[in-house]
């Protein structure tokens, strides 16, 4: 059964699946959160999360050179508070102003902030592909060895492991946050009615900075985790990110983060899971499709259930 | 006379880009402008319209399907027709829900039309993308056109030869874009037609009210599926005319969302989105901006070049085109900011019943 059907299932296309989830989970979490509290859909996300990875790497190159060879999730903590900073920044600049306008207003604002940052990734660290760790990744051997004695053996590089560590970290500490905190609770009760949380005396700017604050740690470990992946760092990563987490935001509901979680994690099954040969010996559908799957479920949702599966907002 | 002929010829190809972004700008308006539609895909429109006069017109090929050979206006017609469909469908499904869901699911359906476009290699080449696309008024010297009707009716091909040698190597230049140039006119004439009308009132009624003219019985989701695919097919014609000016297109960096549905974002706000005339201003003063400063950028470098010989002066000119896309956008954001009506701010139709004859401008 394993030999036949399970090992090339769970390793090549069940754990990819699942690690590409984990990056569009914690993509989408930001997104789901952006939607929901400030109300609009921000393009720029992806983008943010590009320049997180391109951060990350400069730091991880800055301190090698220094003699400080420095795992990338270390170097994820100092880059994240430039994030954070640089999502403070678009914020009060180009977002804030929009505020009490119509918000396609702010979209529209994002959809420029999206160019511009790219642009400035493009203008700083040039438009090439550039290395993130070299090498081959191998299995873990300790993982490969326990599983092999069950006659379950599962590959999974170390990079694996720790995208799936990372995630599970962020994920609980963002329960927390969201249930156990003052700050939290009022997020929710933003993101659930905006006046009624005014009334209630919620400080709505600071939930705002906030929001920024959690999308913001969330997207450069979404595109950390993504270079540690494909181990590459390229401008046009953010934008190929964005679809499929919009896709997870709407199929999770909107302003919900569990809901964005559980849909990063369907997307990017779905996505693997698409080019497994279900039926004969060719792939389901083409690879060069795996963009179009997202799309397809963010589409099916919009026309049979616009709030999501965890009935988030529809606007 | 030579360097005059220079000048010349470069206005003759603002006046063709510019002019091809204008219909792009003003395809726009209608969705934007007339009714606060969001599209983030314009370039998947563009693309559709590019495809589709380019396999319907181009000479029968080994690489792509067809080549059919088909007259030039029948190419830009199904253009048209191919991208309203499309714009049809995506209307359909999005238009009901709010403005963002319509903008990520047209940026969804830009990027799927490309990877479309990408991978199914039988149809459309792939990332080879095709060329020897016909080009209006350039075709005529092509041997396949003047051999056949109704160019044979007139001469023979020897004569057509002749002919053709005869002309300076540029003769189609003024023709193109003099037809590119009467075509922004007929969309102009047509689009303001439509804004003065019934129609076009009903369209501002419902972009800045929508609950009130649901209210007076007007039907808002089927009004706002006209605006998407009339906005759709003029973008699919521009995206023909896109086809014909390049003559060789392929679907990732002649379809860059950032070159095409950026750029004539920036062009509708900066001439100020509602006004057709500012639609057309604007695609040829940025792209003029765009255009001059790419000279002026070169220059620079040559000089900063020629000062540190250390600076690799290629590296300086990638990163100078990002530089001047970051420009772009950082302009957007200030007239977004600072001037939200643009050059000609939205000058709103008044009913001629009404009494008074003209409205406030909507710029604030």
């Amino acid at each position: 059964m394993w030999d036949a059907f399970g090992f090339e299932f769970v390793n090549f296309y069940f754990i990819p699946g699942l690690v590409l989830g984990c990056i569009y989970a914690l993509g989408a979490i930001g997104i789901t959160l952006t939607f929901g509290i400030l109300r609009f859909a921000n393009f720029a996300h992806g983008e943010i999360m590009m320049s997180g990875a391109y951060l990350t790497w400069t730091i991880m190159a800055i301190l090698g050179a220094a003699g400080l060879a420095l795992h990338p999730l270390v170097a994820l903590i100092p880059a994240s508070v430039l994030v954070i900073v640089l999502f403070l920044a678009t914020d009060r600049f180009f977002y804030k102003p929009f505020r009490k306008a119509d918000t396609i207003k702010v979209v529209m604002a994002s959809f420029g902030m999206m160019l511009i940052i790219r642009s400035a990734v493009q203008v700083i660290w040039g438009p090439n592909q550039i290395t993130f760790v070299p090498g081959i990744a191998k299995p873990n051997p300790t993982l490969q060895a326990l599983t092999g004695d069950i006659g379950m053996m599962i590959l999974m590089p170390n990079k694996h492991i720790w995208i799936f560590a990372g995630t599970i970290v962020l994920v609980v500490a963002l329960g927390y946050l969201l249930n156990r905190t003052r700050i939290g609770k009022a997020m929710r009760a933003v993101s659930d009615s905006p006046d009624l949380a005014h009334v209630t005396g919620i400080n709505v700017d600071m939930v705002i900075r906030a929001t920024w604050i959690v999308g913001g740690i969330c997207a450069t470990a979404a595109g950390v985790f993504l270079v540690m992946d494909t181990q590459m760092l390229e401008t046009t990563m953010g934008f190929r990110m964005l679809l499929p987490m919009f896709a997870a935001a709407i199929l999770g509901g909107i302003g919900k983060p569990y809901g964005a979680v559980f849909g990063g994690l369907v997307i990017g099954l779905a996505e693997e899971l698409s080019a497994y040969p279900w039926i004969g010996d060719a792939p389901l559908l083409s690879p060069g499709y795996k963009t179009g799957v997202a799309f397809a479920i963010m589409v099916i949702m919009l026309i049979v259930r616009p709030q999501g599966l965890f009935k988030g907002r529809s606007f | 006379m030579e360097a005059y002929t220079g000048y010349f010829l470069y206005i003759l190809s603002l006046l063709t880009v510019g002019g091809i972004y204008a219909i792009f700008a003003l395809g726009l308006n209608v969705q934007w402008g007339f009714a606060g539609l969001f599209n983030a895909g314009i370039v998947g429109f563009a693309a559709v319209g590019a495809y589709t006069y380019a396999l319907l017109t181009t000479a029968e090929s080994p690489f792509h399907i067809g080549g059919f050979g088909l007259p030039l206006p029948v190419g830009m017609a199904v253009a048209m027709a191919m991208s309203a469909l499309i714009a049809g469908i995506i209307g359909l499904i999005c238009i009901r829900l709010r403005s963002d869901y319509l903008a990520i699911a047209t940026i969804g359906i830009g990027e799927i039309i490309k990877l479309i476009l990408k991978n199914e290699t039988d149809i459309t080449n792939g990332p080879r993308g095709i060329n020897k696309i016909p080009r209006a008024w350039e075709h005529f010297s092509e041997e396949r056109f003047y051999t056949s009707w109704p160019m044979s009716w007139f001469g023979t091909p020897e004569n057509w030869e002749a002919f053709f040698d005869g002309l300076p190597n540029w003769y189609w230049q003024p023709l193109f874009a003099g037809t590119i140039v009467l075509v922004v006119f007929i969309i102009y004439k047509m689009l303001e037609r439509a804004r003065l009308s019934p129609w076009g009132r009903m369209m501002t009624a419902i972009r800045e009210n929508e609950p009130a003219s649901r209210a007076a019985g007007k039907d808002v989701t089927r009004r706002r599926i006209e605006a998407f695919v009339i906005g759709a097919a003029i973008m699919g014609l521009g995206g023909a005319l896109f086809a014909q000016h390049l003559r060789l297109i392929e679907p990732t960096n002649t379809f860059d969302p950032s070159k095409v549905t950026f750029l004539v974002w920036v062009m509708l706000i900066a001439g100020g989105s509602g006004n057709n005339k500012g639609a057309i201003l604007g695609a040829y003063l940025i792209w003029t901006i765009w255009s001059a400063s790419e000279l002026l950028i070169s220059g620079g470098i040559a000089l900063i070049s020629s000062t540190f010989d250390t600076l690799d002066p290629s590296i300086l000119a990638t990163r100078a085109g990002f530089l001047r896309m970051m420009l772009i956008g950082i302009l957007m954001q200030v007239i977004l900011q600072r001037y939200p009506g643009g050059i000609l701010p939205e000058v709103r139709p008044a009913s001629p019943k009404a009494t008074k004859t003209t409205a406030g401008p909507t710029g604030d």
